[in-house]
């Protein structure tokens, strides 16, 4: 029996050697650009402090800074490693805590009407307001730290998970009904896929606030003077007035703030770009 | 050509809250091998009843009996939304698949039948692209592929081509009378348009709003499955213009209403 009832449609699934050069040479200055623009300033800052003969206890030059940090590496290494087991640590947590209970709300109306208010008021309370109580209360330093950092990342996942479950197209879900899809099929094939997009974004946002949770919390636990965090050598610099080193210190947290940006997005990329608008790079 | 009873709608209503009566005591008796469309104005309650025969939504009161099927097929009923619904995150293949895939066929038994629907819609060369990268109608026809997949006996479509070019549309109606013939399939359509009724269907049922009700039933007396001549046949021309009349006799009794 023929089944074959139309004509084939012509042409091949789209593939556009021109489109790809594009694409190829986007790529390159999307990462040459900030990389040129980024070395200018440095090498302006470098040639000011030079050409104007400001004290280095002011403003140190980049290449002191470099100094610092080769000088002060193995001691820097220590805080920075601790503030990037703390950062890296709450977010899993938030992550996990908030894809749970984003899972839960999900799941039920009744459980997100009586947990809501919980999670907003942790969300709208400044840690640093909440941080001095949790130091009091914790005995572990690193674990007080690490309730301010996750208190501060869970949200964003928390509503980013539960606000992705409930987008699913309704339509989808009716086809779900219509093939009796179980709830593990109707959340593995729908739920979790369209959750997907909102949940990613919600972690490039989570990323960035659990470095500044971990920071913050460092600052408040500081004063204390009881941890070896990125923060806290800011802080002890500060005392002693060695300019440089805070910058150094200051490197780093930026660095690891670029890190975390620079993971996430591209996990986002990794996992959205062959079917998500917000990722599709787009011929122009 | 019609066969055995397959749906019966005995008096089916439909309420939405307390004051909205979507349908209101509808009976109809679709038999095995129809091509039915639903027609009427918007609000007529042609979709409810398309949902309810699909069992996505429940009746108010009434019943709605679908006489089980013998064979060995995955899924006895088909859905066509309005729009192609299809998973964005999800080549082609892997959205034909999905109904297999929920009735737990693995992913090499099912390979060959995928491949067979996609040939059906013409659409061979394109299961591994993804939706963004299709036209409306090539969607539309993927969306038609995964409701062949599971091979139905029955296939609902709730205003497929509403959304389509003239041209499209025109080319879609022709496949799915030729798939409906090839594949014995039993069709209800939900459209507003006189000239997709008549051209696709062995009857049509006029439908009115407010309550959505069956106001007629009109058999299309022409040979079945159709094609083009058919379009532009004379013929042709007297249904149509008999199926407006109905259709606007509803509308004239409804203006008086509002």
């Amino acid at each position: 029996m023929s089944t074959t009832l139309t004509t084939d449609i012509e042409g091949d699934p789209p593939v556009n050697t021109d489109m790809l050069i594009r694409e190829r040479r986007e790529r390159v200055l999307s990462w040459l650009m900030p990389v040129v623009t980024l070395g200018a300033a440095i090498a302006f800052w470098e040639w000011a402090v030079w050409y104007w003969a400001i004290p280095h206890y002011l403003i140190p030059a980049p290449s002191m800074i470099v100094q610092t940090l080769i000088k002060d590496g193995p001691s820097l290494m220590v805080s920075a490693w601790f503030t990037v087991k703390l950062t890296f640590f709450s977010l899993t947590l938030a992550i996990i805590g908030g894809v749970l209970l984003g899972g839960l709300f999900a799941l039920s109306r009744v459980v997100e009407m009586s947990l809501f208010p919980f999670a907003v008021i942790l969300q709208v309370t400044p840690v640093v307001a909440i941080a001095p109580l949790i130091l009091i209360y914790v005995d572990s330093t690193f674990a007080a730290l690490l309730i301010c950092a996750w208190i501060v990342a869970f949200f964003p996942i928390l509503s980013g998970t539960v606000m992705g479950l409930r987008s699913a197209d309704h339509n989808l879900r009716d086809l779900f009904t219509l093939y009796r899809a179980t709830p593990w099929q109707r959340l593995r094939y729908l739920l979790a896929p369209s959750a997907l997009p909102y949940f990613m974004s919600s972690l490039k946002v989570a990323g960035g606030l659990s470095l500044i949770g971990a920071v913050v919390a460092e600052f408040v636990a500081g004063a204390a003077g009881q941890n070896t965090g990125l923060a806290s050598r800011i802080i002890e610099s500060s005392f002693r007035s060695e300019i440089p080193r805070m910058f150094a210190a200051l490197v780093l947290v930026s660095m690891l703030g670029i890190a975390i940006f620079l993971m996430t997005t591209w996990l986002s990329r990794r996992v959205l770009g062959h079917w998500h608008e917000s990722e599709i790079r787009r011929e122009q | 050509m019609t066969g055995a009873a397959i749906i019966t709608m005995a008096r089916v209503s439909r309420r939405f809250g307390r004051d909205v009566l979507a349908v209101n005591d509808l009976s109809l008796t679709i038999h095995q091998g129809d091509f039915i469309t639903l027609l009427g104005p918007s609000g007529c309650g042609k979709s409810t009843a398309l949902k309810m025969i699909a069992g996505l939504l429940p009746v108010s009161s009434g019943s709605i009996t679908i006489t089980s099927s013998q064979g060995k097929s995955e899924q006895d009923l088909a859905f066509v939304f309005q729009e192609p619904t299809l998973m964005p995150w999800g080549s082609v293949f892997d959205n034909v698949y999905l109904p297999l895939r929920l009735a737990g066929v693995g992913r090499a038994a099912a390979e060959p039948r995928v491949r067979a629907a996609l040939v059906d819609v013409g659409l061979s060369k394109f299961e591994k692209s993804y939706p963004r990268e299709l036209s409306g109608g090539m969607k539309m026809r993927v969306s038609i592929a995964r409701a062949m997949v599971t091979k139905p006996r029955i296939l609902l479509m709730d205003e497929p081509f509403a959304a389509l070019d003239e041209m499209t549309r025109t080319k879609l109606n022709n496949d799915v009378v030729r798939l409906a013939s090839a594949h014995g399939l039993t069709v209800v359509f939900v459209t507003h348009s006189v000239f997709e009724s008549v051209y696709l269907s062995t009857r049509v049922v006029v439908m009115a709003a407010r309550p959505g009700r069956v106001a007629a039933e009109l058999t299309i007396d022409a040979p079945w499955p159709r094609n083009d001549d058919w379009r532009v046949s004379n013929a042709f021309t007297a249904e149509a213009r008999r199926v407006s009349e109905c259709l606007k006799e509803t509308l004239d009794v409804d203006h008086i209403d509002h």
